[in-house]
């Protein structure tokens, strides 16, 4: 029986009545004595150089502090990349700079070229209006493919063509692939694009920089996944400013999906400005802006094939994929199509050989870098797309080829050909379960419904892995990781028994206030009401590296258990002098330390009123106080899985899809609450429909962005995405992290896209529509009436 | 957005007084105009806003006739033109959002003739006369391609009078991201022959489709215009349909339209 505010309980979100009655503070909300208001000009042209930028007319218009051009940043670095990747050569990447205001040339729609430092928002929009601009426009790049031609135009002049990388992994696997492919009894194929996202999250990026002259002190507040790699990167790299001199506060922030992990110019702006103008100075993103500013996601095109022998096994994968990296490299953006994206290649999958290559292209675009899953929904989409494919032209059973090839539950460990070794899992259960809930069993006769009324009813399969809670330092150091991957907290016991705990993971919409005081609740046996979580300013909290890649409870939860037991030995420790026992004797339950096989206690709250006021203490051998910090570093990522199914109706006349249901299976390990767990996977479904059905983010051949704001930006709205029924009652617990958790932050959006696709796949079939063998994301009603009538 | 005066007239006399100075323009429900001048695209000196006139408000019955004030919003229409005129009420409670219904207008709609707005496809698929400030015009002669019409510099909608039809229904597919009309068709039945008006589709914007009219005058039967189609020459194509795909759309609408006049 779990406790009723412990690890698997469904409490609500404590953080959530903030959010609901108004109370939250997001960055926007800051608002400094002395604020001043910067606009950025940004450029209009994909591509172009700056013959010149006249800023004396806008200079003398009302309420104009200061403008500043490139000129006035020579001595500060670029924006930094976080990871180098190594080419299938041995050779780094190429890696432009990358300037906090444009330096000779303008590289896409939306590079900041100026910025206007006035009083008012209005005034810094006016005078910006006002600055003279003389670029050349010059012929961009925008498709990826054609990038990589001979003579095509540069995006940067000092790098030896577009190609940022070109990577194979393994490398030394490839000819024993190409071999394998030569002995299959059948090979599948197919081409595809993973559509290009923008992460759109309901805040739009906000940052205030402040100064404080007395102190040579600096305070950025802005919206970040992750406060600590800011203050590292911006303070490191870009300003020069040491960590003791800079602080960055991420308050309250209103969703990320991976946008807000990146360290942005518009952050390094603010802070560096404040100093010169003597005043704070904020900068607040539109929508519009956000469009042309955020960084990008997914925007891959692939060519896959699968090799199988004769019965059906698996043999071998290889994979050709372009992935744009748009202008600039992002922070993480080199490692999403590589490290993130070739190591789930083998999916859930015994396929002994894989070989993967990929071209990172620079483009005249927005930087395009991790949102929601990461290079991992592209693996998957992948996997699940072909495999669903194969079936088709075997002329088998999807869900059994699936299953002749799972890993079994008893081959745990698993290592793969791409060099990850799955700790557990089992598939097979997954799958069971996914189909239950559906009643596959009955799907024929719902179909023959449909058909009655006209409509084309189709099932999807797919099956995902990922690699989550991100991750063991040493590793990720050999990939290229320029940081590691641990998180930390600090325990602090107050002399009452209340706790307040602080982590270095930051929450912006994971719910860590409500999930991260369970555990330490169901740890000691107190009220979860006793506990406050702190997190998002790095002046109070330890070091932490971020919340992505479901990694804030695997990582960052660990280190709040192994601070929290340290607490605990050391509250024996306590417990046994005030009971004249020994430590190993002492036992804590319900917030109650008693010495075993008596009936001799004494109340947490005893013991912490002890550890602050030790008159009666071991001063000789304890410390007094109560308060314990623990770094965690993960010794394997974490891997959870899950199957699921999706059912839809397709209107054959206008090529329109409904989702009628979609049902999640999922293996996330242990579940500390189930119902933000839920609350995660709908979100994820949410987004990854939204992937399969609407969204798309597309330039036209002059790097002009077609799909700029919500008129043609196609969001999910809340009936799109019906019928979800979510299921986290299959599970192998982690066997390498305290808790045994996996993470469930990005699943939905990873395993969602190709079984509504298949889905579609599956009702044209069904109807007799087999000519269509792919469909290319987002599938438009144009799309898949273009599809069946093509 | 650039600084402007604000003014609120409550007689139509008044607004024309107001509107004679050229640099200001009228402002009705603000759902395009408001949005078009925070992004810098409009900058007018002087809003006169029309919201505010009696005579332009609410919906009447004139014997065959429901008179509609131009600064009437969607969801008035949508409640108070049920009883008599469904098809117009089941138009507008279609558009956009509650929030833009609240707000939006009959008048602005029009006036702006937005090529994938919803209201211009009724207007025309009627025999609707125009009222203005000054004279009234004729729904055929109204609309003159996309965001352009009839009306003078200065010149405003005071109603729109629509004559009503023994059956109409309107039949929208929704643009996957705004949720205007990918194509709109609206169909209504006269005792003197049918009207069908499309929206959403053409690049010169709401047009009558000639050929369904004719068919659905003598058979007034969602396959009378099976066969039918219209050319994908000049047909919108953009991100969210083909020429080919919305010139497809044309006769589907076309026939649920038909199907669910009432
Ligand atoms: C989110 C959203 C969704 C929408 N969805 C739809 C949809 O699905 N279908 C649809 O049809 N529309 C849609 N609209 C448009 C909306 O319905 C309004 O009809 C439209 O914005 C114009 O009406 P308005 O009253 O807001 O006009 P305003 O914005 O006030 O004015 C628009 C233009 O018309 C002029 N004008 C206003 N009134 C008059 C008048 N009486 N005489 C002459 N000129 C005048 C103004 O000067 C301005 O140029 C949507 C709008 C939004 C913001």
């Amino acid at each position: 029986m779990p406790k009723d505010d412990g690890i698997g309980a469904s409490v609500k979100r404590r953080e959530d009545t903030r959010f609901l009655t108004g109370n939250g503070r997001y960055t926007d909300d800051i608002n400094l004595r002395g604020q001043t208001y910067v606009h950025f000009l940004r450029s209009d042209v994909a591509h172009g150089k700056i013959n010149g930028i006249d800023t004396s007319a806008a200079e003398a218009m009302p309420g104009v502090l200061k403008i500043f051009t490139s000129a006035d940043f020579e001595s500060a670095g670029g924006i930094p990349c976080g990871w180098q990747v190594t080419d299938k050569h041995g050779q780094p990447m190429q890696e432009p700079k990358h300037p906090i205001l444009a330096e000779g040339k303008v590289r896409h729609v939306g590079d900041p070229i100026a910025a206007v430092v006035a009083e008012t928002y209005e005034q810094a929009r006016d005078a910006a209006e006002a600055i003279d601009l003389d670029i050349e426009e010059l012929e961009p790049v925008v498709d990826m493919v054609k990038a990589l031609e001979d003579g095509a135009p540069k995006v940067h002049d000092d790098l030896t063509s577009n190609l940022c990388y070109d990577w194979g992994f393994v490398e030394e696997n490839k000819d024993a692939v190409n071999e394998a492919f030569g002995k299959a009894a059948h090979v599948v194929s197919l081409e595809l694009t993973n559509n290009r996202l923008v992460a759109n999250p309901m805040e739009p990026r906000v940052a205030v920089g402040d100064y404080d002259p007395w102190g040579d002190t600096h305070t950025l507040y802005t919206t970040s996944q992750n406060p600590h790699v800011i203050r590292l990167l911006m303070g490191a790299f870009v300003l020069s400013i040491p960590e003791h001199k800079l602080r960055v506060v991420a308050p309250d922030v209103g969703g990320g999906f991976g946008s807000k992990i990146y360290h942005y110019a518009e952050e390094a702006f603010c802070t560096y400005a404040a100093k010169v103008i003597k005043r704070p100075v904020k900068w607040t993103s539109t929508r519009s802006e956000a469009f042309i500013s955020d960084a990008h996601g997914r925007d891959h095109k692939t060519k896959i094939e699968l090799a199988l022998d004769a019965d059906h096994n698996f043999m071998a994968i290889r994979t050709e994929t372009y992935a744009n990296m748009g202008a600039y490299l992002s922070t993480f953006a080199p490692s999403i199509p590589t490290w993130l994206h070739g190591t789930l290649m083998a999916g859930n999958y015994k396929t002994p050989l894989i070989y993967v290559n990929v071209k990172a292209v620079f483009t005249n675009t927005v930087p395009v870098d991790a949102y929601r899953g990461a290079g991992r929904p592209e693996a998957t989409f992948q996997i699940e797309r072909l495999v669903d494919k194969a079936a088709r032209e075997l002329g088998v059973d999807p869900v059994e080829l699936r299953r002749k090839n799972f890993i079994k539950p008893e081959e745990f460990p698993y290592q793969t050909p791409v060099a990850v070794v799955y700790d557990t899992g089992n598939y097979h259960a997954t799958m069971d379960k996914m189909l239950e809930l559906a009643d596959y069993a009955n799907f024929e006769a719902r179909r023959a419904e449909s058909a009655k009324n006209g409509k084309l009813r189709g099932f999807g399969i797919a099956h995902y892995i990922e690699a989550c809670g991100i991750a063991p330092s040493n590793l990720v150091g050999q990939l290229g990781a320029r940081a590691g991957l641990y998180e930390s907290a600090s325990v602090r016991v107050n002399a009452t028994g209340s706790i307040s705990v602080y982590t270095g993971s930051h929450s912006h919409g994971q719910g860590h206030e409500t999930t991260f005081a369970q555990v330490v609740a169901d740890m000691i046996g107190v009220d979860a009401n006793s506990i406050e979580i702190h997190h998002g300013d790095t002046s109070n909290t330890p070091m932490g590296m971020g919340t992505y890649g479901s990694r804030s409870l695997a990582v960052g939860g660990s280190a709040i258990v192994r601070a929290t037991n340290k607490v605990i030995d050391k509250a024996k420790k306590i417990a046994a002098h005030l009971l004249e026992a020994a430590p190993e004797d002492i036992e804590l339950k319900d917030g109650k330390f008693s010495v075993a096989g008596t009936d001799k206690s004494v109340d947490w709250s005893g013991v912490t009123l002890a550890a602050y006021v030790p008159h009666n203490y071991p001063l000789e051998d304890l410390e007094p106080g109560l308060e314990e910090t623990a770094f965690y570093d993960p010794s394997n990522f974490t891997y959870p899985s899950g199957a699921y199914g999706c059912e839809i109706e397709l209107d054959p006349e206008t090529g329109k899809i409904d989702i009628l249901r979609f049902i999640a299976a999922d293996d996330f390990g242990n579940i500390v609450n189930p119902m933000i767990v839920e609350g995660q996977v709908h979100g994820g479904l949410a987004q990854g429909i939204g992937q399969a059905l609407l969204e798309n983010c597309v330039y036209d051949e002059n790097g002009q962005l077609l799909s700029g704001s919500y008129m043609d930006y196609a969001m999910p709205r809340a009936d799109d995405v019906r019928g979800f029924t979510v299921d986290h009652s299959c599970v192998t617990p982690c066997t390498h992290n305290p808790l045994g958790v996996k993470g469930c932050g990005e699943a939905g959006a990873i395993g969602s896209p190709p079984a509504v696709v298949n889905a579609a796949i599956d009702a044209l079939h069904r109807a007799g529509h087999t000519h269509v063998k792919h469909i290319d994301m987002p599938l438009t009603p144009s799309r898949v009436w273009a599809a069946m009538n093509g | 957005m650039h600084n402007f005066e604000f003014v609120k007239p409550s007689s139509v006399a008044d607004a024309v007084a107001a509107l004679a100075n050229g640099e200001a323009q009228p402002l009705s429900g603000g759902q395009t105009l408001i949005p078009s001048m925070k992004a810098r695209l409009n900058a007018p000196e002087v809003l006169v806003s029309l919201t505010g006139i009696a005579e332009m408000q609410g919906v009447s019955r004139d014997g065959g006739a429901l008179e509609v004030g131009a600064a009437t919003t969607h969801a008035t229409v949508a409640l108070e033109a049920a009883s008599h005129f469904p098809g117009l009420a089941g138009l507008a409670g279609q558009i956009g959002d509650p929030a833009v219904r609240a707000r939006g207008t009959i008048g602005g709609s029009i006036a702006n003739n937005d090529p994938s707005a919803c209201y211009p496809a009724a207007v025309l698929g009627t025999v609707a006369t125009i009222v203005t400030d000054r004279r009234e015009i004729a729904a055929d002669d109204f609309f003159q391609g996309m965001f352009t019409t009839a009306l003078d510099e200065g010149e405003f909608i005071t109603k729109v009078r629509f004559p009503i039809p023994e059956a109409s229904s309107y039949a929208k597919f929704l643009q996957p991201a705004s949720r205007f009309a990918l194509t709109g068709v609206f169909v209504a039945k006269y005792a003197s022959g049918v009207r069908v008006a499309v929206t959403g589709a053409s690049e010169d914007g709401v047009f009558r489709w000639a050929e369904a009219e004719a068919a659905l005058s003598s058979n007034f039967d969602a396959e009378a215009v099976a066969g039918l189609s219209v050319p994908a020459d000049g047909m919108i194509s953009d991100l969210h349909g083909t020429s080919e795909y919305r010139a497809h759309l044309v006769r589907v609408m076309t026939q649920r339209a038909v199907r669910a006049a009432s």
